[in-house]
This record gives structure tokens, C-alpha cells and sequence, in this order.
């Protein structure tokens, strides 16, 4: 099984069969590796049926009650995340943490199942520590979204849910890579997922430039989510906003959506 | 006492000894002479070439490989009438090609000299420490330049150790022409391209009888793909 293979073997796998075409770890030993897959596959991001269409039956793939957003510009990449959980129409927290924390200068964001994104995150973080040991320099934000998306990609159809932005800083200067469990890995300047999504892309197509300051990036990407929170029923609670540097990534606000509507009703006036 | 301690591979002597390494090691030393050196923007390999029977094909008998557009090996290998170790070679630089081209798939990036040596090494390591396997009988000199522009040497050798150099030899007479190196090697030596070149093929020319014939010659400039030099024009 891969996740045996992941957690036993090393990266660079040596196994003991020394016939096998040494992939570079990871458990690739199928030969079905690539990503023609996703060719066909459109960056979809709204409800989608799966399989047979049985009734009513639906399986919404990955649009779920979240607003994540991330966008790059010239000091680095903005993070920007809210904190609601729903069950159903149940509330069930406000105060989720969003922003996975993979290592001091990569982040990766959540949306979709909880339990798939913290777990393959944390596996990530344990093989980007590896490869840092074992090559004496930082991972890059291409190889670790990659290794996350051969990860997931030998559970695709089994239903794993996870849509992730892997964000960091390497020798390339600022990365941002979008990741879901369908096997898609997209770079981008820009991504926002889950059901507040399109709310928050109206908003950062607006306000987004290259050229932007620290504050003002910070501001359009508080105000991307609190707009999403206000009109999506599903995200709410905290916006946490997180800013990756060079020299690695940092907590710039956690605020109450409810604050920062009274700030903007304020500010109108 | 050797007797008792060399049949098996896996399998210490009471003196802390590996005797199929240090034979696979012998067998390294029956090769044909090797030569590595590492200038400011040029890396240079020479290989002794050893005549070729009259009706064989020349270029089929190469001992210097492109393991990826910026990193090449070299390992010296014996004559036909030994076990032909250019075989074992053959499956290594096999391996490290492929694995080149699964590292660039993984991390979208071209492998630094120091991780596919590291690779090689590991691979020959544990070829030492399975049974029903006999060691690798090679070593190698890789040399390539990193994603950096840094240019970079390495030596392996059989049990699987590696270690990075500026200059070295492999092979018969190495150390001969490894004491070459160390009188002559110097950062005025080593100035230019052409005088790294110059300096491999005087080490070489140490132990191999004179004649262009007898010297396999490649390099790597940074930014560029292993180049064979076959003629004094291009030098």
C-alpha cells in the first residue's frame, strides 16, 4: 500500500529489490505515474457528481464550507484563511485553524475533509524534514507540492478530499501551488478554494497588483475573506492571515469577522 | 586466515576486514587509468584508452558517460581478457540515469553531483552487505555542475564510500598520477579551461604511452553538455 510505503521507506526508496526501476521514493512503484489524468479533467471547483448518478445521491467533491485564499506579490505570498466548520447547517466551531504550518517556511491551507488535509500535511512536513536532512538545503515549494500530489494520487477515486495551497519561499523566490486529492497540481499567482471562493476571487481580481505593500496585500486579503463570510453561509468566524518572506513565513492577524464588518460599515460611512 | 573470511560477502574477518570489497577494490586497480579535475568553469575527464583490436568498432568501446545533460561518469575498466567489469558499470550508470530523470519528475529540479554520487554510493553499498550479490567492481569519477554553477568532482569506489575531490585518479598507476596532481595542481594551474585540460592530460600522459590515440578526453563547461574533445583544434 503506498501510505505503508510513505511511512516505511525512505525517500530515495533503496528496497530490496534492486530490479525495481528506483523511482525517487515514495512508494512509485506503479508505472502509471503520470498526470494525463488531469488533462481532461477541468480545474473545477463547483459541485460535481461522481460515479453513477444514483437518485438524488450526490458527492460534493471539494466544495466545502470554507473561504481559503492565497495570492503572491512582491514581498512574498499572502495567506489568507476563515475558521468556521459547519455539519449540515450546524455551526459546529468557529474557531478551526485553517493554515497548516508544514515547516518555519512553508504553510499549507485546508479545505475539504479536515482529518485528509492535517494528516497528509503533517506526512508532508515528516518527508520535507527528510529531504532537507538528507541534501543539506530547504525543500522547494515545486518538489514539495509535488511529493504531496504523488501522495494523494495513489488514493485518487478512493475518496480522499482535500484541496490544498502549498505556500512557501525557496530559492526561486515566492511558490504557491494549488493541490487537491483529484491529482491536480497548478501553479499559480493566485488561488482561492471552497464554497466562499468565487466571493473572494471577485474581491482579489479587484484589488490585486504585483506592486502592492505589505499592508495593502494584507488588507485585501483580510477583505477578500471578510466579503466572502458575509455573503457564504459556510465560512465565518476568524480571518487569519498569514505572510510568507524570504526568511519564512509569519502570523500577521487573527480578527473576528464581526470587527472588521463594523471597521468597513464605519469606514462607508 | 583470508580463506576462511573471503567467500561470502557478508561475512567480517576477525580483523574487522570485508575481503570481497577489498578484492572487488584489487580488481579496480587492474583498470585502465582514469584522471578527474575540477577548474573554476570547466570540469574534465580523461580516460586511458586501451588499443581496440584491429576490426572492433572504436567508438563502441566509450568509458566516459553523460548521466544527465550537466553531470558525467568515468570509470576505468579492464581489458577483455578479465571478467569484463565495463558490465557492472554499465547497469550503474543505468541506474543513475534513471534516477536522474526521476529526481528532475519528483523535486523539478536536476540532481546535484553530490546526490546522484550519493545515490551510486548507496547502491554499491548495499550490494556489499546482501547476500547472494557480489560487490560492484568499479569505481567512478563523477563530475557535472550544480543547479548553482558550482562544479564538482566525486570519487566512488566499490564498498561505497564517496568522497568529493579537486583532482584524482582511478585505475592502474593512480598513484602515480594522483602524486602528479598533488605536486602540480594549483590555482595557477587550474587558471583557465584550457590549462585545466592541459593539467589532465599531462597527469595522464604520466602513465599512458604518448599518442592521441590513447587518450579519451571530455568536459563539461558550465551551462553546457558533455563535450568529447577529439582534436587539438578544439582546445
Amino acid at each position: 500500500m503506498a501510505l505503508c510505503s510513505v511511512l516505511r521507506g525512505e525517500f530515495a526508496d533503496f528496497s530490496e529489490a534492486p530490479d525495481q526501476p528506483s523511482a525517487f521514493g515514495c512508494g512509485l512503484n506503479q508505472t502509471d505515474l503520470g498526470f494525463g489524468a488531469t488533462l481532461g479533467d477541468s480545474f473545477n471547483l463547483a459541485v460535481k457528481t461522481v460515479g453513477d448518478e444514483e437518485g438524488p445521491e450526490r458527492k460534493i467533491e471539494f466544495l466545502h464550507g470554507t473561504t481559503t485564499l492565497a495570492f503572491k506579490f512582491q514581498h512574498g505570498v499572502i495567506v489568507a484563511v476563515d475558521s468556521r466548520a459547519t455539519a449540515g447547517s450546524y455551526i459546529a466551531s468557529q474557531t478551526v485553524k485553517k493554515v497548516i504550518e508544514i515547516n518555519p517556511y512553508l504553510l499549507g491551507t485546508m479545505a475539504g475533509g479536515a482529518a485528509d488535509c492535517s494528516f497528509w500535511e503533517r506526512l508532508l512536513a515528516r518527508q520535507c524534514r527528510i529531504y532537507e536532512l538528507r541534501n543539506k538545503e530547504r525543500i522547494s515549494v515545486a518538489a514539495a507540492s509535488k511529493l504531496l500530489a504523488n501522495m494523494v494520487y495513489q488514493y485518487k477515486g478512493m475518496g480522499l478530499s482535500m484541496g490544498t495551497m502549498i505556500c512557501g519561499w525557496d530559492k526561486r523566490g515566492p511558490g504557491l501551488y494549488y493541490v487537491d486529492s483529484e491529482g491536480n497540481r497548478v501553479c499559480g499567482d493566485m488561488f482561492a478554494v471552497g464554497s466562499g471562493s468565487m466571493y473572494a476571487y471577485g474581491v482579489l481580481d479587484s484589488g490585486l497588483r504585483h506592486d502592492l505593500t505589505v499592508e495593502e496585500a494584507c488588507d485585501l486579503g483580510r477583505r477578500a475573506i471578510y466579503q466572502a463570510t458575509f455573503r457564504d453561509a459556510y465560512s465565518g468566524g476568524q480571518v487569519n492571515l498569514y505572510r510568507v518572506h524570504s526568511e519564512g513565513w509569519e502570523n500577521v492577524s487573527q480578527e473576528d469577522v464581526l470587527q472588521l464588518h463594523h471597521q468597513y460599515q464605519s469606514q462607508k460611512a | 586466515m583470508a580463506a576462511r573470511y573471503d567467500r561470502a560477502i557478508t561475512v567480517f574477518s576477525p580483523d574487522g576486514h570485508l575481503f570481497q570489497v577489498e578484492y572487488a577494490q584489487e580488481a579496480v586497480k587492474k583498470g585502465s587509468t582514469a584522471v578527474g579535475i575540477r577548474g573554476k568553469d570547466i570540469v574534465v575527464l580523461g580516460v586511458e584508452k586501451k588499443s581496440v583490436a584491429k576490426l572492433q568498432e572504436e567508438r563502441t568501446v566509450r568509458k566516459i558517460c553523460a548521466l544527465d545533460e550537466h553531470v558525467c561518469m568515468a570509470f576505468p575498466n579492464q581489458s577483455t581478457v578479465f571478467i569484463s567489469l565495463t558490465a557492472d558499470a554499465r547497469i550503474v550508470i543505468n541506474r543513475a540515469r534513471v534516477e536522474c530523470q526521476s529526481h528532475r519528475l519528483t523535486v523539478e529540479d536536476p540532481v546535484t553531483v553530490e546526490y546522484i554520487t550519493r545515490y551510486i554510493a548507496t547502491l554499491k553499498q548495499r550490494y556489499t552487505q546482501s547476500n547472494g550479490r557480489r560487490p560492484f567492481g568499479i569505481s567512478a569519477l563523477i563530475v557535472g555542475f550544480d543547479y548553482d554553477g558550482t562544479p564538482r568532482l566525486y570519487q566512488t569506489d566499490p564498498s561505497g564510500t564517496y568522497h568529493a575531490w579537486k583532482a584524482n585518479a582511478i585505475g592502474r598507476s593512480a598513484k602515480t598520477v594522483r602524486e602528479f596532481l598533488e605536486k602540480n595542481y594549483t590555482d595557477e594551474a587550474i587558471a583557465s579551461d584550457n590549462d585545466a585540460i592541459k593539467l589532465a592530460i599531462k597527469a595522464l600522459l604520466e602513465v599512458v604511452q604518448s599518442g592521441g590515440k590513447n587518450i579519451e578526453l571530455a568536459v563539461i563547461r558550465r551551462n553546457q553538455p558533455l563535450k568529447f574533445v577529439t582534436s587539438p583544434s578544439e582546445l
